[in-house]
């Protein structure tokens, strides 16, 4: 017997030790080898492995930041604050320690480019029509705690924008009737943001959150293999099996997409190392030049912006004023009486109208800083609805109408006018201009059970095509 | 995976104890209730831990300012409990043009506002020379930029009668931070507690008694 037929022989044996004690093959089988997706996955489905790339990368050179950062707000023996300072020293003095601390900071960015481009793919192909509520739902959750990672480790620098961008996020809980103001207190474990909130963001940018992160990443993988993958035509493929129960259309996850999900890390990584290397501050949008000076308690840079994966959301904060009140009452009229008008069943009808009325009596009774912190987490949160709100007969963009096709068109484009006016100071004409893109936000997800009804949608195909 | 999945009712049977032994069900019950108490005590001082420790608590003492050196139209701050207090002397002319937009503010004369009892009236101070608050706006905690000349020269309208500007969110107040009408910021700016030793020396922190 040749010697590589004897350690093939070896090697099974110790495979198969280790099988009946540990399900190693069967787990191997069941998410990579016959895992069976969709054979017409497109450009778009490459985000998803991406987010999970850039998830292994944050981890890796978090836990390399950790080694040299200290989170300690006191002053120095040169005056300056021991963050801001172990920060500086990262970048100059650690050896490789600019690279780490770049691939951090620019990785942020990229996690959130990635993300929105894996959640528009959810949005235009249906992926969060039934089965696959939960795989949405627990995407909401991921998608949470990155805004929750993103803000409670942009405090560690302890640079001027560090420092206001916490002041104002935490002062949005101060708005809360009642609790609020104590409540920004237990928030910030001081009256106000200083070295013991620096701590306790800390302790949650580095383990808390990641944690929880890492379960809710599992639990949508786990959905998702479960139900199996939808794809751009937004038709089951588990509908057509094979003999062997194996999908028609279906095509093992190991190697066709393992190999195309390389490809497209590798031209990410040849895009991430631009950047890294040539624009790490990302023109101020990745890095902001005020964060360049320490934290200054007493003085608020002439223009705070947060950094630009908030701003869309930021800037319905800001929109929300007490003349945009009655526009908000408006819309929650209409679809209140939409409702009233068109449910099937008298107890939605009477829970309706009486969610309306109070709506459009709290908005009278409660002041407009409330609501915009309210319509800004609700912005966000209302993402979690889609399963139910959209009621067309098909999933994909591919056999959806005009009139889907057109609004879907608008609110893109009010999400990144939204995001465009957040990065700027505040203006009167700027500020009329988020107002109309904030309600129009807010009708897409508002009015959908309705115009998805309406749509003309094209006859789904039997087979992906 | 459809293969090695479980029928759903046997997944569901094995969830519930409940056909199993029904003699040791109130034991059951009664050993969950004991161990959620339990979980709560615990709990407690894991939630208390997230309050201002005592040291912070000792942090906010009052601040005595010399007032001898500001000049009319002069804007100076301190630090009082880690928030900026600003104290502007105003000149009889910044004084005057209290009085000439009243209409167009939220609270003219601070009834929402949160200030001390003996501050009083739209100039907001215990002397009108000297406005003493916190420079921190009551929208979102930003402390607003100085706007202090009337008119267009500091980039605003030709309309603007001096006063504040809020970078984050755009609230305007007045000299006396009284906030404008329809801008994000609720309330005027917040007045702290504070007394006069002599006529230069202020203390910031600390009631004026008996007044």
């Amino acid at each position: 017997m040749s010697t590589s037929k004897l350690l093939a022989e070896k090697g099974q044996q110790l495979l198969g030790w280790v099988d009946e004690r540990f399900p190693l093959t069967s787990t191997y089988k069941a998410h990579m080898a016959e895992y069976y997706a969709p054979k017409n996955f497109n450009f778009w489905y490459f985000f998803g492995s991406l987010a999970l790339l850039v998830l292994v990368m944050q981890i890796v050179t978090g836990i390399f930041l950790v080694m040299h950062y200290k989170p300690d707000a006191s002053l120095n023996a040169a005056g300056v604050p021991v963050a801001f300072a172990s920060v500086e020293y990262i970048m100059r003095d650690v050896p490789g320690g600019w690279i780490i601390r770049y691939m951090h900071s620019t990785g942020a960015s990229a996690f959130f480019i990635v993300v929105y481009l894996h959640m528009f793919r959810g949005l235009i192909y249906g992926s969060y029509r039934k089965p696959r509520e939960l795989i949405w739902l627990f995407g909401v959750g991921i998608f949470l705690c990155l805004m929750a990672e993103a803000f409670f480790g942009y405090l560690l620098p302890w640079g001027q924008m560090s420092f206001w961008g916490a002041q104002v996020i935490v002062n949005l809980f101060a708005a809360i009737p009642l609790i609020g103001p104590d409540l920004s207190v237990f928030i910030r474990g001081d009256f106000v943001v200083s070295d013991a909130t620096l701590n306790r963001f800390f302790a949650f940018h580095v383990i808390a959150i990641p944690l929880v992160l890492l379960g809710l990443v599992a639990a949508h993988l786990i959905a998702l293999h479960e139900v199996g993958s939808n794809n751009p035509d937004g038709v089951e493929i588990k509908k057509h099996k094979d003999a062997n129960g194996i999908p028609l259309d279906g095509i093992p996850f190991h190697p066709y997409y393992s190999v195309k999900d390389i490809f497209g890390a590798v031209v990410f990584l040849i895009v991430f190392s631009i950047i890294v290397f040539f624009a790490p501050e990302g023109g101020g949008y990745f890095l902001e030049f005020n964060n360049f000076f320490p934290a200054d308690p007493l003085k608020t840079p002439p223009h705070i912006a947060p950094v630009w994966y908030f701003t869309p959301f930021y800037s319905i904060l800001r929109a929300t004023t007490s003349d945009f009140m009655w526009a908000l009452g408006a819309l929650v009229a209409l679809t209140g009486g939409l409702t009233v008008l068109t449910a099937k069943c008298r107890h939605v009808k009477l829970a309706a109208a009486a969610v309306t009325v109070v709506a459009l009596l709290a908005f009278v009774l409660i002041e407009a800083k409330v609501w915009g912190v309210v319509l800004m987490g609700g912005s966000v949160l209302i993402f979690g609805l889609l399963p139910w709100l959209d009621q067309s007969p098909v999933k994909s963009i591919r056999y959806r109408g005009g009139l889907y096709k057109s609004i879907l068109a608008v609110w893109v484009v009010c999400f990144i006018v939204l995001g465009y006016l957040g990065v700027q100071p505040p203006s009167p004409i700027g500020n009329l201009v988020s107002q109309i893109c904030s309600w129009l936000y807010l009708a897409f997800f508002a009015f959908m059970p309705w115009y998805t009804r309406l749509d003309k949608t094209k006859p789904e195909p039997e087979r992906v095509s | 995976m459809s293969d090695n999945k479980q029928d759903a009712s046997v997944g569901g049977a094995a969830f519930c104890a409940c056909s199993l032994d029904p003699s040791r069900r109130a034991l059951m019950a009664a050993t969950a209730g004991v161990g959620a108490v339990a979980a709560a005590g615990v709990a407690v001082p894991f939630a208390a831990s997230f309050m201002p420790s005592e040291r912070a608590k000792a942090a906010g003492a009052p601040v005595e300012v010399d007032l001898s050196r500001l000049q009319p139209g002069e804007k100076m701050t301190v630090e009082w409990q880690g928030k900026p207090v600003w104290i502007l002397r105003r000149t009889p002319e910044m004084l005057a043009s209290l009085q000439s937009h009243a209409a167009g503010l939220v609270d003219p004369e601070s009834k929402a506002a949160e200030q001390p009892a003996y501050v009083k009236g739209e100039a907001r101070a215990i002397k009108p020379e000297y406005f003493v608050c916190v420079g921190i706006c009551t929208h979102l905690g930003c402390s607003p930029s100085d706007k202090l000349k009337p008119g267009a020269e500091g980039g605003m309208d030709e309309s603007w009668p001096g006063g504040f500007l809020c970078p984050c969110h755009g609230s305007r107040f007045d000299l006396a931070g009284r906030v404008f009408k329809s801008m994000p910021a609720p309330t005027n700016l917040v007045i702290p507690p504070h007394t006069y030793l002599s006529d230069t020396r202020l203390v910031i922190g600390e009631d004026t008694k008996g007044a």
